[in-house]
């Protein structure tokens, strides 16, 4: 797998940081399991976030009896020594994604939108970008939109063409609040493609009326 | 994000559901207090203070962690502790935690340090990167009432970095010393943005607003103060090989 399109950097930065919402770091955090590449640039993220840690000048003291209550209230190591999921795969969601959809693709329960798409709704918690998985039938073209701010969209299966750029499992397509776009899927097989939209998607032209069911996005 | 919740600490499901171990760690006022003398020498750029030291430093920091790891060290914990929960402390209330919430979370984040010190690899990342990173999460599991999504290296769909170890560019040592250099030759407007976001734990979008300026352009400062990272590792792995 090669993968071609990474979120930009200032993503991996502010994923590094802490600072972005859950949907995008649902987002980033699954590209990142898929891409040793922005794993490494993490690295660096979280190495500016030590850094700057080691330049506090701790102010005022903290309490030692931290110490014996950290180490006597902290319970026994919780992590199973396997895989953290039940079943061995092949899995088409890594982790985070499979346990925020509750399974894999296969194992889920889909709602038909209309247009040959059908969708799932991720539930994050905080303001911000909303998480929903999208299955597009092989060969349909999403109705042309834009967005209130910026759409990503991480590629699972399949293939999506997007002005003039294919992208592929582990690739993430980003589109700001000027693009309007109608992306398709390949002819192969139904795309499948986790997306964080930080605003409801803007129907553009004459046939949104038909796509009324869209707006539920 | 930075709106504080307060008294969000018992509310949380996650924070419970996570750690079980939230409850109780709720200490105010003077108990034994450390005044913490070390942790004057590791601040700001100091020229008299050399990368070999800081080295020294780190590896000894990183050994304290495995030391837990390893045969449950008390006295490395402790010394971990003395090191890094003010600084941990710092990193909170600069995020916009009151005093108790910030303690609270010093709590958790050196429990998780005591129970997680297994998973730590010196390899990726240094000890403070590390604990920034806990600390991190846990400030975003209490003060935001948000999960913290991350990949899992066990998960069998995990797709695994094809650079076998011995061939990764820089240890962790030398990536620190590398970022604390590159930080002090960034513009003051570029080291800004990243002071705000991973010290202040402001999105994008704040810090626009408290600049003043568009947002495109903040995310365009992160993106031009993470190339020259990038670059000055670049280099610094030149450098050695
Ligand atoms: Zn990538």
């Amino acid at each position: 797998m090669t993968i071609e399109h990474h979120p930009g950097d200032e993503l991996l930065l502010a994923y590094g940081a802490g600072t972005l919402d859950e949907a995008t770091s649902l987002l980033v955090a699954t590209h990142l399991a898929l891409c040793p590449r922005c794993r490494r640039r993490l690295d660096l993220a979280e190495s500016i976030g030590g850094e700057w840690m080691n330049r506090t000048r701790a102010n005022g003291t903290v309490d030692e009896t931290g110490i014996d209550s950290a180490m006597a209230f902290a319970p026994e190591d919780d992590e199973p020594a396997g895989p953290a999921t039940a079943g061995s795969g092949p899995f088409l969601f890594p982790q985070p994604l499979r346990g925020y959809a509750g399974g894999d693709a296969a194992d889920l329960g889909w709602r038909a939108v209309g247009g040959g798409i059908r969708q799932v709704r991720l539930k994050t918690r905080g303001k911000g970008a909303k998480a929903r998985l999208l299955s597009i039938a092989a060969g349909t073209r999403v109705p042309e939109h834009s967005h209130g701010g910026e759409e990503l969209t991480l590629v699972l299966a399949g293939s999506l063409y997007d002005r003039g750029k294919w992208y592929r499992r582990g690739d993430v397509d980003a589109a700001d609040a000027s693009v309007v776009h109608r992306p398709a899927a390949g002819p192969e097989q139904d795309c499948i493609c986790l997306a964080a939209a930080d605003a409801r998607l803007k129907f553009s032209g004459v046939i949104p009326r038909l796509l009324q069911p869209l707006h539920g996005f | 994000m930075g709106r504080v919740i307060r008294n969000a600490v018992r509310s949380v499901q996650w924070g419970m559901e996570k750690t079980g171990n939230v409850l109780g760690f709720r200490r105010r006022g003077p108990t034994r207090g450390t005044a913490v003398a070390d942790s004057a020498t590791a601040g700001a750029p100091n020229p008299g203070t050399g990368p070999s030291r800081h080295s020294a430093d780190e590896r000894t920091l990183s050994a304290r962690i495995e030391a837990v790891a390893e045969r449950s060290d008390t006295a490395a914990f402790a010394e971990l502790f003395r090191h890094f929960a003010p600084r941990v402390r710092a990193y909170l209330l600069r995020g916009g935690g009151d005093a108790g919430q910030a303690d609270d979370v010093v709590q958790d984040t050196f429990a998780t340090v005591w129970r997680k010190a297994r998973l730590y690899d010196r390899r990726r990342a240094t000890a403070a990167a590390w604990i920034f990173a806990i600390a991190r999460n846990r400030r975003i599991d209490v003060y935001r009432r948000e999960r913290r999504p991350e990949f899992d290296p066990r998960d069998p769909a995990f797709q695994p970095d094809p650079l076998p170890d011995g061939e990764r560019a820089l240890t962790a040592v030398q990536r620190a010393e590398a970022v604390r250099k590159a930080l002090n030759t960034l513009s003051e407007e570029q080291r800004d943005v990243l002071r705000l976001a991973f010290y202040e734990g402001e999105t994008y979008a704040a810090i626009a607003v408290r600049l003043g300026i568009p947002l495109g352009t903040v995310k365009s400062r992160a993106r031009l103060a993470f190339g020259h990272l990038r670059a000055a590792l670049e280099a610094r792995r030149e450098a050695l090989t």
